[in-house]
């Protein structure tokens, strides 16, 4: 930042700079700043879940783009996402409290043998952001873990993550045992790692291959509009 | 460049043509990834091969591994405009996900076996044994103890926010180093890695592996 940048008084913005100042702090990933500018907006009376999209899950959009693009690398989203969750910390509770709109309910996890969930936890956040309930069942998952927990939590979604080369090829494994136990279709199947791609994911029976969080979030949603259109 | 003037941050970071002793006239192109040229070189000059050229590809892009498969066609394409008609790619799948077994049958070239470097260094086989037991490991190479500054710790950002350790490596438990030669300075270099990422330590001498025949069976493939 700038040093004229550093002479920024949160409080004395007005609505629209701060959202626009907490965009930026957003994209330099400055959590104290996003919690006071969380904090700022509530107490001038703006809903949490308005709060949430248009100063959070916005911000955030701006940093996927230009992750996208390779203006930005992993360590600056993830500096980016460790802002969104400290924001999200201080509203989770109010948005529970006062209701926000609903759009389904994903199971999330890592694939068994891969331990690695940067990109997992990315899109466990945005879906929360974006208004999704997620049941995130970590690291290192048997097919049994997610079919347990999608029966259990009745879930619209089932989200699989993989970085590695070697356990790409579980997902398939957990789709082959949704079909066999005849569940295949009650759920939507999103999958997602940096090696996979959209061949990948057709060609193991997924609903759709997600390159990045801002991908599944839309995809998600498309996915959910079609089923509520179904029903 | 001349084997003794490789250095490891232009391996790390550009692209390098290595000039073999002894391969004036090349009818064999190797293009290997920057993090490997060493010790191909060193299984070239050990086994006294001729007849082949090295080119090497920035070991940096592992962080942009969809980038790889494209910039391999390149050389090769690039090398047969030249007249060099037998090409080995020395890369593992590296994280391509298949694009890169694509490309190089695509392009009508062989490829190391092998889903990483650590793999065919430890073989293949041993590493997929272990693949469970060692879940949480985070392997080095000789090259990687020796620019583990450069491409791990600032690479990922560490140097400038010291927290993002804790989020990259949560999950692991161990630092594997797997050492292509005996060299205890490395052997120190991969020890303070392990230390500074808060992992345990274990060295295993692997040599060159599976690269080693990779090397001399494609020393013979021009003949």
């Amino acid at each position: 930042m700038s040093d004229e940048e550093d002479d920024i008084v949160l409080s004395e913005l007005s609505n629209e700079e701060l959202v626009q100042q907490m965009h930026d702090d957003l994209y330099d990933g400055l959590k104290d700043e996003i919690l006071e500018g969380v904090n700022i907006l509530l107490e001038r009376g703006w809903a949490p879940y308005k709060v949430l999209t248009e100063a959070l899950v916005e911000g955030m959009r701006i940093v996927g783009i230009d992750f996208r693009d390779g203006i930005l690398f992993v360590p600056e989203v993830l500096l980016a996402a460790n802002a969104m969750k400290a924001g999200m910390g201080i509203l989770k509770p109010l948005l529970a409290e006062t209701g926000a709109p609903k759009q389904g309910k994903m199971v999330i996890g890592t694939v068994k043998g891969d331990i690695h969930d940067i990109g997992k936890n990315l899109v466990s956040m945005m879906m929360e952001g974006a208004g999704f309930e997620v049941v995130d069942l970590g690291i290192n998952n048997p097919a049994e873990n997610y079919l347990e927990a999608l029966e259990k939590e009745d879930a619209d979604i089932l989200g699989m993550s993989a970085l590695l080369t070697t356990t790409m090829p579980y997902m398939k494994v957990v789709i082959d045992e949704l079909k066999a136990k005849g569940v295949r279709d009650n759920y939507v199947v999103l999958v997602g790692g940096a090696p996979l791609n959209e061949e990948f994911g057709k060609a193991i029976g997924a609903d759709a291959y997600c390159r990045d969080a801002a991908v599944a979030v839309e995809t998600a949603k498309e996915y959910m509009s079609q089923r509520m259109h179904n029903q | 460049m001349p084997p003794a003037m490789l250095a490891d941050t232009a391996l790390a970071e550009s692209a390098v043509t290595v000039s073999i002793p002894h391969s004036t006239t090349p009818t064999i192109l190797l293009i290997a990834c920057g993090a490997l040229a060493r010790e191909i070189l060193a299984v070239i000059e050990c086994n006294g091969l001729t007849g082949m050229a090295l080119e090497c590809l920035p070991a940096t892009l592992h962080n942009r591994p969809e980038h790889i498969p494209e910039a391999v066609r390149e050389k090769i394409r690039a090398a047969r405009g030249r007249g060099i008609e037998t090409v080995h790619v020395v890369y593992a799948d590296c994280g391509t996900g298949g694009r890169l077994d694509r490309v190089c049958e695509e392009e009508g070239v062989t490829r190391i076996a092998g889903p990483h470097c650590y793999a065919f260094f430890d073989g293949l086989d041993d590493f997929a044994a272990r693949a469970d037991e060692e879940i949480g490991a985070f392997f080095l190479t000789d090259f990687l103890a020796r620019q583990f500054e450069t491409l791990i710790w600032k690479g990922m950002g560490m140097d400038r926010h010291p927290d993002l350790r804790d989020l990259y490596f949560a999950h692991y438990d161990r630092v594997v180093y797997l050492a292509q030669t005996d060299d205890p300075a490395l052997d120190a270099k991969a020890r303070a890695a392990a230390d500074r990422l808060g992992l345990r330590y274990e060295r295993r001498k692997t040599g060159y592996g599976a690269l080693a025949d990779f090397v001399q069976r494609a020393a013979s493939s021009g003949c």
